[in-house]
């Protein structure tokens, strides 16, 4: 009734392999987009910006680009938090260096050199799988940390090691630094997630994907049909990377301002997108954004349920959010193994007999 | 279906939290969870029910009843961003995290909101140059005068000569434990003595290697930078290398009891730096009496008089004595975030005052003017008695080496005034 494929003629090839075949979800992604850009920024305030939409929308960034490597080409990583750094630092150097170029540029280079980055520690991939390969990218991970602690370059110099995001414009609108309204905040970050949705969205419906979805469902099997190992594995670790860069540019420029490279990006943070990710649903774009509501989401809204309405103290809500994530994660792991994406499937079906279901 | 659920609490809360109400809310950023919650406990114990008595014996500060709003950091620094964002709109006087990392995200919102920030000897060192920091304050003392008064309680234990002798700094690897090097350097310079540093992770449970290093090289004492699990961890290990623990000098977040209990009578003779002398006050009683006994305790009661007990009271106190200070100026009791800024740049303590206010003795006697919000800088050194499980003070307050400091504060402050394109001036 509400969602189905009758009286949906498509009568060109293109309009056949489209993004979303079904009418109702064409309109879906519209209504979408459509409140995301010309409903939400006006009524945005503070507390949304910096406690949900703008942590939300970052992390999606990061979970999309780890499920590219993870979910689409099989490789798994915990190298996520290091790699983030890499674009919060790449940002802040530039962003010093440069301070007259447009923030764009500046978060658009970020994520550029972590690709570079990240195509370099991938190519343990080459010769290791599974856990080995985890494990190398967990090395990344520390040694990353360390290097952004140790060289005292990274952070110009100052005394604190802490890098601060001065004032930074785009298009003569402060993105960055204390004078930034919510909106702007709120719009660069939609921006950078709207374009990365759209090129992961196309990249896994075209040639590249379809080989890193190969190499995932079984390596020697997708050699042998042709596809390139070496091409698809160091293409998944760059673009991967790309989005995971732009994240932590964002994320340290446009949402904290302010970032200790241990605390920000430390292995928790790998842990974090990974989690992301696997309750989202792998190799799905639309469970990469599920899965980061779900973890930025949850725990404010249990803080705000259990201080803020029930009076609870507040040392037993934090404990009580950790037992009930830690639960949910488990409960969806054991009743719903491919995430919050497939249970979104299992609606679309439901939706598409309903009311006559046989 | 869940997310809606939440979502429609969640903007309930919102709601809920936001009806406006005449009173003084200060809110406080605590944490009771995570590696550093035995440290964040009996701040935010201490902060609390100072204010708890205030509303209890005073009815408030000036006839203004004082309502806090607790908000669970964790000493994470995202959670800390949601905190202030979700209590800033209710009228918040003035911010206390309680982590260096929290107060470099705050500095630059808090400006921009207009809301005054009060680190408590922590925080970012050079807020003390008032002029490029119109919204911070460090007074009584910032992490630079600690490392100049370690040095100074060194030099007069060698008569007044350091050269040749070796100084290790043991520092938590963050923008906490880094702020002191540069000093050290300068102050190793000055007084030729040699400066090695050993990092800790995050959170600072592993730290054998850095504690073998010390065995190898054995200095001729170790100043430590730490907070959180590290200060347990490392106050065992000087134990397990045999390091002598007169020797072993803590940071005044690197001296509490529950950092040398769990090392028991190995830990006798740790010394520490502190801002706040631990001994008997008339306001504990009182605190007993009226707070904790009738229930109205923010923790189990069990904190009180301990070392991080006593400077959360301190903090709250110079917070108490601000808002009266900005009461009086603008001769109004309700007044705003940024009477309250007034106040804290007006605030003198007197050791006349402390002793009307039951704590005589507890810090040092200092005034804030515009151009300094860093306070006097003094700091005392405490040594650990294991038997009777006691910090004891060793000296009394001792001044820091402001010929070596105030240079670099400036130099500091002003960097941060050029990349944030600030004229330093007074508000």
């Amino acid at each position: 009734m509400l969602y189905r494929e009758a009286g949906d003629f498509k009568t060109t090839y293109k309009a056949d392999s489209q993004t979303f075949p079904i009418a109702f979800d064409r309109w879906r992604y519209w209504a979408v987009l459509a409140v995301a850009w010309l409903v939400i920024p006006f009524v945005i305030n503070d507390y949304w910006a910096n406690a949900i939409l703008v942590p939300f929308l970052i992390y999606a960034i990061a979970a999309i680009g780890l499920n590219i490597l993870t979910g689409y080409c099989g490789q798994v990583s915990l190298g996520t938090g290091g790699f983030m750094a890499v674009g919060a630092y790449a940002c802040y150097k530039l962003m010093t260096s440069f301070p007259d170029v447009s923030m764009l540029v500046h978060i658009l280079l970020a994520g550029g050199i972590t690709a570079i980055v990240g195509a370099a520690f991938g190519l343990p991939s080459l010769r290791i799988k599974g856990f080995y390969l985890a494990v190398a990218t967990l090395a990344a991970q520390f040694f990353l940390v360390w290097l952004f602690n140790k060289v005292s370059w990274f952070y110009n110099y100052s005394a604190s090691g802490q890098i601060n995001a001065p004032e930074r414009f785009v298009f003569g609108h402060a993105v960055t630094g204390a004078n930034t309204t919510p909106a702007a905040q709120y719009l660069i970050c939609l921006l950078f997630v709207t374009g990365c949705a759209l090129l992961a969205r196309n990249l896994t419906r075209g040639t590249i994907g379809r080989s890193w979805m190969a190499i995932r469902d079984m390596d020697i099997a997708a050699e042998i049909i042709g596809v390139d190992p070496l091409k698809a594995k160091l293409t998944a670790f760059a673009v991967s990377s790309f989005f995971i860069g732009i994240s932590g540019a964002l994320f340290f420029a446009v949402y904290l301002g302010a970032v200790e490279v241990g605390e920000a990006f430390g292995i928790n943070k790998s842990f974090l997108v990974l989690f992301m990710c696997i309750i989202g649903g792998l190799g799905s774009l639309f469970g990469s954004f599920a899965g980061a509501a779900f973890l930025v989401l949850l725990p404010v809204a249990l803080k705000v349920l259990g201080v803020d309405v029930l009076g609870w103290p507040t040392q037993i809500v934090s404990h009580l959010q950790l037992v009930v994530v830690g639960g949910l994660i488990m409960f969806f792991l054991i009743k719903e193994p491919h995430g919050l994406a497939q249970m979104w499937r299992h609606i679309k079906e439901k939706l598409r007999l309903w009311p006559f279901p046989y | 279906m869940k997310f809606t659920t939440f979502s429609a609490a969640a903007i309930a809360g919102l709601m809920a939290a936001n009806t406006a109400a005449a009173e003084l809310v200060i809110p406080d950023l605590s944490y009771r969870t995570g590696p550093y919650a035995a440290g964040g406990i009996p701040f935010s114990d201490g902060y609390q029910d100072y204010f708890a008595l205030l509303n209890a014996r005073d009815g408030g500060i000036g006839g203004e009843p004082v309502r806090i709003v607790e908000c669970e950091t964790g000493y994470n620094t995202e959670k800390g961003v949601e905190c202030y964002e979700a209590t800033k709109g209710e009228g918040a006087l003035v911010y206390q995290p309680l982590s260096t990392g929290i107060t470099y995200q705050l500095i630059p919102k808090a400006t921009a909101d207009g809301i005054p920030i009060h680190t408590l000897g922590y925080g970012r060192t050079s807020a003390a140059e008032g002029e490029v920091f119109n919204w911070v304050f460090n007074y009584p003392g910032n992490y630079w005068d600690a490392a100049s008064v370690a040095v100074n309680y060194l030099l007069d234990e060698n008569g007044g000569d350091l050269s040749g002798k070796t100084i290790a700094l043991v520092y938590h690897n963050s923008a906490y434990g880094k702020e002191p090097i540069r000093t050290l350097e300068e102050l190793s310079a000055k007084h030729g003595f040699t400066l090695s540093t050993l990092a800790v992770d995050h959170p600072g449970q592993e730290q054998k290697s850095q504690w073998l290093q010390i065995r190898r090289e054995r200095p001729d004492y170790v100043v430590m930078w730490g907070w959180g699990v590290m200060n347990q961890v490392a106050v065992q290990e000087a134990a397990n290398v045999g390091f002598p623990m007169e020797n072993f000098i803590g940071n005044w977040w690197a001296g509490a009891e529950h950092d040398v209990t769990p090392a028991g009578a190995a830990a006798d003779g740790y010394k520490s730096l502190n801002m706040n002398r631990i001994q008997d006050y008339p306001v504990l009683d009182e605190i007993q009496t009226m707070v904790v006994d009738a229930g109205l305790a923010a923790g189990a009661g069990d904190n009180l008089g301990k070392v991080l007990y006593v400077r959360g009271m301190y903090a709250a106190m110079l917070a108490a004595e601000a808002i009266a200070k900005a009461q009086e100026i603008h001769g109004v009791s309700d007044i705003t975030p940024a009477m309250m800024r007034d106040g804290m740049e007006a605030l003198e303590i007197t050791e006349a005052r402390m002793t009307e206010l039951g704590m005589g003795g507890i810090g040092p006697e200092f005034s804030v003017n515009c151009q300094n919000h860093g306070g006097s800088g003094e700091g005392l050194v405490q040594q650990w008695n294991a038997a009777d499980g006691v910090f004891v003070p060793l000296t009394d307050f001792i001044a820091p080496d402001d010929s070596v400091i105030d240079p670099l504060i400036t130099e500091d402050a002003m960097a941060f005034a050029a990349e944030n394109n600030i004229t330093p001036g007074c508000l």
